[in-house]
């Protein structure tokens, strides 16, 4: 049982810090919530895939480095260290990549994930619909066939950057009749831009413009676009749901800078006798720890599917507490929306909400993790 | 970077597991408690047998060298069956004399150390200051039935004469006195500071392993109430509520682990203090769990899971509270800047 790095690890470590410090932006991007920003960061993710550090887990034909899970924590360290911008491409990388990577075809990854790599093409999730969230098996928006492809209708909703994005990725029942609800689903992706397509954007509670719904009617998508079988979209997008809610979206990296940041605010902010407030900071210090530790087990021991609802469960509750320490710590202050840490707030704040609930996730520990019963939700 | 036990430290906890699993802890807890500690005794004769008194005690005093990670897995399964006695203070007694010894003043770990290792005798400790931020002079553990009571007042160490009136804690299986003043000054001069500060460090290790295999007993044993016991025709442990509140349980438990073998691998004040925190409070919300899915049943002495409901509280305070442990973590990351 040990903590240190091999020198590979550590020469990749030093690669990665030379250049962030001298590429990552002197001043912090625009939000990634707005036109300007969503172009601003788009230009960082072609500036970072032109070095190759912008999906450095990949193989080397799509852009990437071909490097394990270690030394993709330590780039994620060092990324987040450094105080570099928020990644607008996540949703593709982190969601559609892995499942094109498990059940797409060549084809599909040589088309698709290239663009992906450089920014070029911005994906957007579209799973949710008004009634289908938690029980995302209820989704009703149908794909019907038609000559060369499929008819999509519906509407899809809660979709993260979508009123800026290229194309998006989600699942539609393409078989009304099937004996059970998550079975006559299939999984494909379509251009946001295309015939058919109207995207709405939703204010978020911060007031950001990226949040959409989408409503689609007779959008066509060619049979290239389909991800594996037709109808076995539940079972392709269920195993590539724990990508979502475990560390490939929130590196130990995000956390470590996060509360090395809020130690600096306590020091020039907190009150000395204010003991209440420095333990939520060294709650917030253990955390990350803990949370980097706990990674660095799963990352030696391949983690069960139910693991990472573990992982969601606490990054989602820590990341909020983290964020409400700091806003305490700003006093007054921490009821303007202009900083850093306002913006960060209310993004933890739908932690809890998004990647599957955290009553699903707990459900999800119980059941099999634990071996509880299964009951009424 | 391999964060995963070895397959020796597997086998080791498991082995320890099953022998204590056999040995019917909870006969010797209530023994202990009750005013018999030879079963005590014999239970720590046997893990003595298997090496654990040997993990903190240098190999020229016939331990098997300091292996703190062995040590933390060791002391999950004490704490999962609820060893009672001084183990904690006899693994810090031990650190303390060995590193007394590697600072040049021999002696008493000539005398003691042998003792410690082959399981024939235990000591308990005390290190002025080290409890809490306001108690000064904690209490000895087991000072009654310890063979040696040593105490450390700033750079002196003495050997007891004897201790004060017993006094039962929150749970009946801690016993606590306070040394008698006096007796023999084994050592004096800064090594002995430096040397407290090691066993500290110790016995922060060992009371937070122990808190972590406290809280997986309380889970494993309401996770198995929660399946059979039925409520409104139906096993409780179907209710979303319940659910709910075991997957916190299990949550905290397991991002709680890895700061503790974090801990035993760097042996860093910060990480230490960090793991001391997250195991003792992990394991009291185990408990406060454990007694409301349990309901009045769990409120009861017969029940076994007492034993354990009891050890939770006490646990999370011993060498080190959470909040000196939270002000550690702060100066750590404070002056390191990291």
């Amino acid at each position: 049982m040990d903590l240190s790095y091999t020198r590979t690890e550590e020469a990749f470590r030093a690669e990665a810090r030379e250049w962030l410090r001298e590429h990552v932006p002197a001043e912090p991007l625009p939000s990634l919530e707005t036109a300007e920003g969503f172009a601003a960061h788009r230009a960082w993710e072609a500036e970072l895939a032109a070095a190759r550090w912008s999906v450095v887990s990949w193989p080397e034909a799509y852009g990437g480095r071909g490097v394990g899970l270690a030394r993709w924590l330590l780039f994620e360290e060092e990324y987040w260290a450094a105080g570099a911008p928020g990644r607008v491409s996540q949703n593709g990388v982190q969601l559609l990549a892995p499942t094109l990577f498990d059940h797409g075809t060549a084809e599909q990854r040589a088309r698709v994930l290239p663009s992906m790599a450089t920014g070029e093409t911005i994906w957007a999730q579209a799973w949710s619909e008004p009634e289908a969230g938690s029980d995302l098996a209820s989704l009703t928006s149908r794909a019907v066939r038609t000559d060369g492809g499929w008819l999509l209708s519906g509407q899809k909703t809660w979709s993260s950057r979508a009123a800026f994005a290229d194309r998006a990725f989600g699942i539609f029942r393409s078989d009304p009749d099937a004996d059970r609800p998550h079975r006559g689903l299939t999984y494909l992706m379509f251009d946001l831009r295309a015939p058919g397509v109207t995207v709405r954007p939703i204010g978020r509670l911060d007031g950001k413009p990226a949040f959409a719904e989408l409503f689609l009617d007779g959008v066509f998508v060619p049979d290239e676009d389909v991800i594996g079988e037709p109808g076995q979209g539940w079972r392709i997008a269920m195993s590539t749901t724990g990508n979502e809610r475990g560390l490939m979206l929130r590196s130990p990296g995000r956390f470590l800078a996060a509360a090395d940041r809020l130690v600096r605010l306590w020091e020039t902010e907190g009150e000395p006798a204010d003991s209440a407030l420095r333990d939520r900071v060294a709650d917030a210090v253990i955390g990350a720890r803990a949370y980097q530790l706990f990674t660095a087990g799963a990352a030696a021991r391949l983690p069960t599917g139910a693991e990472s609802s573990l992982n969601k469960v606490f990054w989602s509750e820590y990341d909020l507490a983290l964020h409400e320490t700091a806003l305490d710590l700003l006093g007054a202050d921490g009821e303007l929306t202009d900083g850093a840490w306002a913006e960060g707030y209310v993004f933890s704040l739908a932690g809890p909400l998004y990647a599957g609930t955290n009553e699903i996730q707990r459900d999800i520990i119980a059941e099999r993790l634990l071996g509880l019963p299964k009951g009424r939700r | 970077m391999t964060f995963l036990p070895t397959d020796e430290q597997r086998a080791f906890a498991r082995s320890l597991d099953a022998m204590l699993t056999a040995a019917d802890t909870p006969a010797a807890v209530r023994a202990w408690a009750g005013g018999d500690p030879g079963p005590g005794r014999a239970l720590w004769g046997r893990l003595a047998e298997a090496g654990v008194s040997a993990l903190a005690i240098p190999e020229e005093y016939e331990g098997l060298g300091l292996l703190p990670v062995e040590l933390a897995h060791a002391f999950v399964e004490l704490g999962r069956h609820a060893v009672p006695g001084p183990a904690v203070e006899t693994v810090a007694t031990a650190v303390l004399l060995g590193e007394l010894a590697r600072l040049g003043e021999p002696g008493p770990a000539k005398r003691l150390l042998p003792g410690l290792a082959s399981g024939e005798r235990t000591a308990t400790l005390t290190i002025a200051g080290v409890e809490t931020v306001r108690h000064t002079v904690p209490y000895a553990l087991d000072a009654d039935r310890a063979d040696t009571v040593l105490v450390v007042r700033g750079e002196e160490l003495w050997r007891a004469p004897g201790h004060g009136p017993v006094r039962v804690s929150a749970d009946p299986a801690r016993r606590l006195a306070r040394p008698a003043p006096g007796g023999e000054l084994l050592a004096e001069g800064p090594a002995v500071t430096v040397a407290a500060g090691q066993a500290r460090r110790w016995a922060m290790l060992a009371t937070a392993a122990q808190s972590l295999g406290v809280g997986l007993a309380l889970l494993d044993r309401t996770v198995a109430y929660a399946r059979q016991r039925a409520q409104f025709g139906t096993p409780i442990g179907a209710f979303q509520a319940v659910k709910h509140r075991l997957a916190d349980t299990l949550l905290a438990l397991e991002f709680a682990r890895p700061l503790l073998f974090g801990a035993a691998v760097t042996m860093t004040p910060g990480d230490l203090a960090a793991a001391k925190v997250a195991t003792g409070e992990a394991g009291y919300a185990a408990a406060r769990t454990a007694l409301q899915i349990h309901g009045a049943v769990g409120y009861t002495e017969e029940l076994d899971l007492s034993l354990w409901l009891r050890k939770a509280r006490p646990l999370r305070n011993a060498w080190g509270d959470p909040a000196t442990c939270r002000a550690t973590v702060i100066g750590a990351y404070s002056r390191t800047g990291s």
